[in-house]
């Protein structure tokens, strides 16, 4: 594996909620991305990806343990490295609507941007103008406010904003869920486009998992809080190894009618629990089909089964 | 126009439906049938009119012109005094709504939101009003349904208020079912518990469904029939393995191309419909043209459906 750009270790970041209770978003996460790499983050609402995701590009501190970015911790960083950090570190979201200014033109937003990131205003104007054009907006959308162009357009605004300080690493969280079909199409291969072009290192955060085979060849799946598989992708969706990513894979519609009348489907117990009162040992084990005694008194550690493969289950499927 | 198809009864014909806001015409001249048992998809990205055709059907749009005839057991739904509407709504034909959270009300016990439908539609007293709620919660699979009664759709997950508008949809054993989005706002496990429920209630035959859907992997694991809008109108309709086998219609192919695949085609780039879906009421002939990989001459006419073998119907003057 090549050389980790972004690491968390012990990972944590907890929420006090009314009542003395405490949301647990991400609860023990050690995570390593190489550079250059496209990490897939693979989970449902209240699993955590997001938080994480937030947290490893500082928009969050941790409760514990910490992040580390090119071998150094971020904890505490200020002045000029804060600077580089927040240049190198960027984040795109899933409603392209809510994260641009309203009554700013896509082309301001931009220059804002990298205005507080310290660059001059010329030097902005003219970066604005190169990003836009990378996400495929011709100049004369720079003049545009948000409501005037579609969400496609938007969602390429605010990539051409995520990479206009020439990041390092990008997260990506949900980036194509909030469009349709067959815009979602052009917008991930805008994403692959700037994952070709190199020297990019991205976390891409999703609930699907179909998009996640086409962005990622490596893929994290997380439930309650913690990674509970890693595996490179052919492994993980023809080898799943934790039942819960078996469920995952089996719940997905597939655009093929003669398989969905053919297939047989895990069909989970239940919802996710609230991630305010996780249940004891392994968390997934109140929906597990597989859990035994074991499971809701001893958390299962982390291990490697297969090259490249580890998951944390006491009875994981056959490899 | 009446005639069902071989063995099963015609339940629903639209004829011509067009729904207009001021002068943007959001469905224009839809038609389309439903046999009794019936499961159909109606499929289309966001702003092509699908929930707005269903929403007619309902006569639950304000401020819209609506034109066309929607015959539905002998009355024109189009047509019909409000008081048969209020009739039909929630007795005869159900609808479950996208968003759970919403669709029930936040300060009403759940129990007594089903149990109110039938007292409304069905005249039951209270105690058999609940009775029935407590089988029909079970039916949609609420575990525990006696302590479930009491509590307020705050207190209850997604999925949980999912079942509960099912249960509601389904309470007085409707002949049409309009589902609009079910599971878009569900974690794709829950979902799968729900697209099971759904398929369960199809199987049983007693009822007719209009799936409106995005997605067509839900689609191609529930319908029976599919019909493709495409900015307020039907571009193509065919049995549901048929469409997915052998699409037509420009607009369908490039939507089936561009569904990233589980299992194929990682390392390709994804095939992409050009442009964006356009303002509905802004254009005149083939709607599709200005995206179609296709277009020529003869689409600055609109095209009518014309049928493509049984039962597969396109709107296109390219297709072959």
């Amino acid at each position: 594996m090549s050389e980790a750009l972004v690491e968390a270790i012990g990972l944590v970041r907890h929420y006090k909620l009314p009542g003395k209770r405490l949301l647990r978003a991400v609860d023990g996460v050690d995570l390593t991305i190489g550079r250059g790499a496209t990490l897939g983050l693979v989970g449902e609402s209240g699993s955590g990806k997001s938080t994480l995701g937030r947290t490893l590009v500082g928009l969050q501190n941790p409760s514990a343990g910490e992040v580390r970015f090119e071998g150094e911790t971020v904890a505490g960083a200020s002045g000029a490295k804060l600077v580089r950090l927040r240049r190198q570190r960027q984040i795109v979201f899933q409603d392209p609507s809510g994260a641009l200014n309203p009554r700013m033109t896509l082309g301001d937003t931009i220059v804002e941007h990298l205005r507080v990131q310290g660059f001059s205003r010329a030097k902005a104007r003219e970066r604005a103008t190169e990003v836009l054009s990378l996400a495929g907006l011709a100049e004369a959308f720079s003049g545009r406010y948000p409501h005037e162009v579609s969400g496609g357009q938007r969602q390429r605004a605010v990539i051409a904003r995520a990479i206009s300080t020439d990041p390092a690493f990008i997260v990506a969280d949900e980036p194509v869920s909030a469009l349709d079909v067959s815009t979602r199409a052009q917008i991930m291969n805008l994403m692959r486009e700037l994952q070709r072009r190199g020297g990019l290192t991205m976390l891409f955060i999703s609930h699907d998992l179909s998009i996640v085979a086409h962005m990622c060849r490596e893929v994290a799946v997380m439930y309650l809080g913690q990674v509970v598989e890693r595996a490179p992708r052919a492994s993980l969706f023809r080898t799943p190894l934790h039942p819960y990513t078996a469920a995952l894979l089996s719940a997905i519609p597939l655009p093929d009618p003669a398989k969905e009348r053919t297939r047989t489907r895990i069909v989970l117990k239940g919802e996710t629990p609230d991630p305010s009162a996780i249940p004891s040992g392994c968390r997934f084990h109140t929906r597990c089909l597989r859990a035994t005694e074991l499971c809701a008194k001893v958390a299962p550690e982390t291990r490697t089964l297969l090259p490249g493969h580890t998951v944390a289950c006491h009875h994981p499927l056959d490899v | 126009m009446m005639s069902g198809s071989a063995g099963s009864a015609r339940l629903l014909a639209v004829e011509d439906l067009t729904v207009a806001f001021g002068r943007a015409r959001a469905v224009d001249r839809v038609s389309f049938t439903l046999d009794a048992g019936e499961t159909l998809g109606l499929v289309g990205e966001s702003g092509c009119g699908k929930t707005t055709t269903a929403m007619a059907l309902m006569r639950l749009l304000q401020g819209a012109t609506i034109g066309g005839h929607a015959w539905f057991e002998g009355s024109d739904l189009i047509a019909a005094g409000e008081e048969r509407m209020r009739e039909i709504r929630g007795a005869t034909i159900g609808m479950i709504f996208q968003d759970p959270a919403t669709a029930l009300h936040p300060m009403i016990p759940v129990g007594d939101q089903v149990a109110e439908t039938l007292r409304t539609h069905r005249g039951l007293g209270a105690r058999q009003a609940r009775a029935r709620t407590i089988d029909l919660f079970r039916e949609v699979g609420i575990a525990a349904p006696e302590e479930r009664l009491g509590a307020y759709p705050h207190e209850m997950s997604g999925g949980m208020c999912q079942r509960v508008i099912i249960a509601m949809a389904i309470a007085c054993s409707p002949r049409l079912l309009l589902a609009d989005e079910p599971t878009t706002a569900l974690d794709v496990t829950v979902q799968a518990q729900i697209l099971e429920l759904l398929r369960g209630i199809a199987r049983d035959g007693a009822m007719s469904m209009i799936l409106i859907t995005h997605d067509l992997g839900v689609v191609a694991g529930v319908t029976d029939r599919v019909a493709v809008m495409y900015a307020g109108v039907i571009v193509e309709t065919a049995p549901t393995d048929r469409l997915f086998a052998d699409p037509k219609h420009p607009y369908t192919q490039g939507l089936l191309r561009s569904i990233p695949r589980l299992d194929s085609g990682w390392d390709e780039d994804m095939p992409t419909i050009a442009g964006a879906v356009h303002d509905a009421g802004a254009l005149s002939g083939c709607r599709f043209a200005p995206r179609c990989p296709l277009a020529a001459e003869a689409c600055r006419e609109a095209p009518p459906l014309r049928p493509f073998g049984e039962d597969h119907e396109v709107a296109c003057w390219r297709a072959s």
